[in-house]
């Protein structure tokens, strides 16, 4: 009833994950600017997609269990997506010449301490 | 593994399986329905971790220069033994399962009491990092300070610590649940509850083990590796 894989595939997919942490822990200690985020992303999307295929045995399931199984990534992408939008676009202009949107810029650490780079809305810019 | 032959096959295993449930037509019927449950269940579980996920994501990009500093103050080392006996007791805990589908219950044992000890060895690593953080005072809200260079970053570091004890927190009581529900299987599997018709609970406890290890998949490169470069 229930799929049955032979053993050499649970030593092969062991084998590839090890691989893959290897290369996450590679890839930290090289300097891709923007791109060390995305990659360890892309590692960890790899290993996990190869943990539900072939250990949660997600390739031999029903077309609903399927459908059941994209269906929480598709909701994770909703929440994602659409709280970083609106994060992401406190600080656009409304209208020209117009105030930046209350709350973009997060709370700063300490007076003084030096910032992460990127634009901060002053105060008063409304006024210009 | 020479055992097999110890779980009778059942001749009448349609309708007359002692473990089929009255209200499902079939074995076929039953394990499918439990699977489908099983799978919601990690449904809900995936969207529980997400909102941490996202609260990360979030002060990530407020904070980078606090993130590359708090993951610096965290054991490569450590974490990465931690992902590696996690990844092998999630190879253990399918080889159980295929003992179990398989009818060999002394495998089933034998691989269901490996994964286990693996869950162990990695709950007793966590102990000893999160006994260091204490030491270092890396424990929000407990004399939380950082020293040196970073000294200017310590409100975002805080930030990052509480994450990464939430995190990780909730990722071990996980495994020890997890740990819990594997004492009870490993104990049915050396009673012999389990036939090659029948072996459902060990197969919805692997899917609720591979679950929490792919959650340690993302969060070692997320919390351990976030900024490597600048050492």
């Amino acid at each position: 009833m229930s799929h049955i894989s032979p053993k050499s595939t649970y030593y092969t997919i062991f084998g590839i994950l090890m691989g893959l942490t290897a290369l996450t822990v590679f890839a930290a200690f090289h300097h891709l600017g923007v791109f060390n985020f995305p990659v360890a992303l892309g590692i960890a999307i790899t290993k996990a997609t190869l943990v539900i295929l072939f250990f949660m045995h997600a390739k031999y399931s029903s077309r609903l269990t399927k459908l059941f199984v994209g269906m929480s990534f598709f909701f994770l992408m909703i929440l994602f997506t659409l709280t970083m939008t609106d994060y992401l676009s406190r600080g656009f202009k409304t209208y020209p010449g117009g105030a930046a949107g209350a709350g973009y810029a997060p709370p700063r650490a300490k007076p003084g301490a030096h910032e992460a780079a990127g634009e901060e809305p002053k105060e008063g810019e409304a006024a210009h | 593994m020479s055992d097999a032959a110890a779980i009778p096959a059942d001749a009448h295993a349609h309708g007359h399986h002692p473990d089929l449930q009255h209200h499902f037509d079939s074995l076929e019927q039953q394990h499918e329905a439990a699977t489908l449950g099983m799978w919601l269940f990690l449904v809900t579980e995936v969207l529980f971790f997400g909102g941490l996920f996202m609260a990360y994501l979030l002060y990530r990009v407020w904070y980078p220069e606090a993130w590359a500093a708090g993951s610096e103050e965290l054991s490569i080392r450590l974490g990465g033994f931690n992902t590696v006996v996690l990844i092998g007791s999630s190879l253990t805990m399918a080889m159980a399962v295929r003992s179990a589908q398989t009818g060999y219950r002394r495998a089933t044992v034998g691989w269901l009491l490996g994964t286990m000890a693996l869950g162990l060895t990695f709950l007793v690593v966590k102990f000893f990092e999160y006994k260091d953080k204490f030491t270092h005072h890396h424990v929000p809200g407990y004399d939380f300070h950082i020293e040196g260079a970073h000294a200017g970053l310590a409100g975002p570091m805080e930030i990052f610590f509480s994450l990464y004890f939430t995190m990780t927190g909730l990722h071990a009581l996980h495994m020890i649940i997890g740990f819990g529900i594997m004492s009870v299987i490993t104990w049915m599997a050396y009673r012999g509850r389990f036939s090659t018709q029948w072996s459902t609970p060990v197969e919805m406890s692997g899917l609720y083990w591979h679950f929490v290890d792919i959650v340690w998949i993302f969060l070692f490169p997320l919390l351990y590796l976030v900024d490597r470069t600048g050492q």
